[in-house]
């Protein structure tokens, strides 16, 4: 996951047969998909279909029952590989480490690697939280901040190292609109900027719809359809066109 | 409470062969040991005071009696030194630090903060438990050496003022020299250096392997302390029969 900081275009992810099972309970039932090398992929879904745990498989937190993740057609449990490709993952709860400042988790990547002098790891964690709008936040501890704040902070700690492939789980969520466009535009922009392989997990319609090159509905850990927006938008599928379209019944 | 002890076993061995870094993760060394003191340094100080008294209040006047006034010093300087001073700090440490080790530990398990260490390929071995294990194994030690001192001196107060015993602080401190020497109070520091890797190794283990949210933590702390507490005694017993030879 880490290797010379250097600027490196996107890298292309497969996914073939992946099952895994929590005690009886199976939870991804065979997924399949490939992203593009600096794709923006969207996964979409009803909760406790399994995108977190498909997450956690991709970066290697958990291990599959049976299925293959190749990463530049190279099988991501090969040590080498995990070596050779910077991903990160930017956890739904952001998953700051509570005993140290926004700026040192920023910089923990670069700090804890030695990948820089202290004073050039100071301006790129500056630099990272003012993409996200919170250079103000530098001194404060996670505990100081609101669910939308760490989550932004997550996305400066993920931005940081530099990553080829950057995992987004529910990124948009906690956020106020104009933050999750925010948000949203940050993701293409680092497509554009370094062709960044971008996979977000999202039930925000908006920001699925507004970034997405492809989407992926996912349901009961089966992948129910995969295509460019439009073709999303009118697979013919009660459960996915309800996903899509719900909106509040209000009697007049 | 045993049946983990291959993992407890398999951790402290990781964390020796992680030694190399030690001097990388100096700073957090620095800051746990600095911690560990702080939180204890009073209450070592307070505990080995009446430690030391309490022995020479049971065991002065009988003495004394006796006319073995002259034991005093040794008797109390051999208990506190061999035996009560490692026992005791390593059980106050264990519930003091190894319990924070594991509730901090533990709760970065819970809040995946582990997870996102593991994502940044940053080793929690290297990175939470290390520091931890360094940070103890030089703590206590010091700790026990600073704690048998203070008994003594407990020891020497209430063999002095008793009016049981009446025996002089001079007289009670070279009774003591002539008793107990340095291999003693080295046995008793040597033997705080093991439980405080008992200690490190066995917090760490629960923090890391804590499951299901904030009982879990709770749960974790619990079984750090107690379990700590168990194979302090019976490595005592063990570690002492070893000694002896
Ligand atoms: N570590 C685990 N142990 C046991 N079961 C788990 C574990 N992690 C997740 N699960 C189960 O797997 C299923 C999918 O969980 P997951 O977190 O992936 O859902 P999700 O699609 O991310 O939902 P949401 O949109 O609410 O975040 C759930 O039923 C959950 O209970
Ligand atoms: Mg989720």
């Amino acid at each position: 996951m880490n290797g010379p900081l250097n600027h490196a275009t996107g890298v292309g992810l497969v996914v073939r047969g992946l099952r895994k099972n929590f005690g009886d309970q199976p939870v991804l039932n065979g997924i399949d998909f490939a992203v593009q090398p600096g794709e923006i992929f969207v996964i979409m879904g009803p909760s406790g279909s399994g995108k977190s745990v498909l997450l956690k498989h991709l970066i290697g937190l958990e291990a599959p029952d049976a299925g293959e993740i190749l990463i530049n057609s190279e099988p991501i449990t090969a040590p080498e590989v995990a070596a050779k490709y910077r991903m990160a993952l930017v956890f739904q709860s952001g998953a700051l480490l509570n005993s140290l400042t926004v700026g040192e988790n920023v910089g923990l990547y670069l700090t804890e690697h030695r990948l820089k002098p202290a004073a050039e790891i100071e301006r790129i964690v500056l630099e990272k939280l003012t993409d996200v709008g919170l250079k103000d936040a530098l001194h404060k501890m996670p505990s100081e901040l609101s669910g939308g704040m760490k989550k932004r902070v997550a996305i400066a700690r993920a931005l940081v190292i530099d990553p080829q492939l950057i995992l987004y789980d529910e990124p948009t969520s906690e956020l106020d609109p104009v933050s999750a466009v925010i948000i949203g535009n940050e993701i293409l922009e680092l497509k554009q900027r370094i062709g960044v392989t971008s996979l977000v997990v999202s039930h925000d319609r908006d920001l699925a719809f507004g970034v997405a090159d492809r989407i992926a509905f996912i349901a009961e850990g089966r992948i129910v359809t995969i295509g460019t927006p439009d073709e999303v938008k009118n697979f013919k599928d009660p459960l996915v066109q309800n996903f899509l379209h719900v909106e509040f019944q209000r009697e007049h | 409470m045993f049946e983990n002890i291959g993992e407890v076993v398999l951790l402290f061995w990781r964390t020796l062969l992680a030694l190399p870094q030690a001097w990388r993760q100096r700073r957090k060394i620095y800051e746990q040991f600095f911690e560990i003191g702080n939180a204890s340094l009073l209450m070592v100080c307070v505990l080995s005071f009446f430690i030391g008294a309490v022995i020479a209040l049971q065991t002065g006047p009988v003495l004394v009696e006796r006319s073995l006034a002259s034991a005093v010093g040794g008797v109390v300087g051999i208990a506190i030194a061999k035996e009560l001073a490692p026992v005791m700090m390593a059980i106050l440490i264990a519930g003091r630090i190894g319990s924070a080790m594991a509730a901090e530990i533990g709760s970065m398990r819970v809040y995946q903060e582990i997870d996102a260490l593991r994502t940044m390929n940053i080793n929690p071995i290297h990175y939470l438990v290390l520091p931890r294990m360094v940070a103890i194994a030089l703590a206590l030690p010091l700790l026990v050496t600073f704690a048998i001192l203070v008994g003594w001196f407990g020891g020497s107060v209430v063999a002095n003022y008793n009016h049981r015993m009446e025996i002089p602080f001079l007289a009670f401190f070279s009774d003591l020299k002539t008793i107990v020497v340095l291999k003693d109070v080295g046995n008793g520091v040597f033997k705080s250096f093991c439980f405080a890797l008992i200690i490190g190794a066995v917090s760490c283990h629960q923090g890391l392997t804590t499951i299901g949210g904030p009982r879990g933590i709770g749960r974790s702390v619990t079984k750090a302390v107690v379990n700590s507490i168990v194979f302090i005694v019976i490595f005592d017993y063990i570690l002492t029969r070893f000694l002896q030879q």
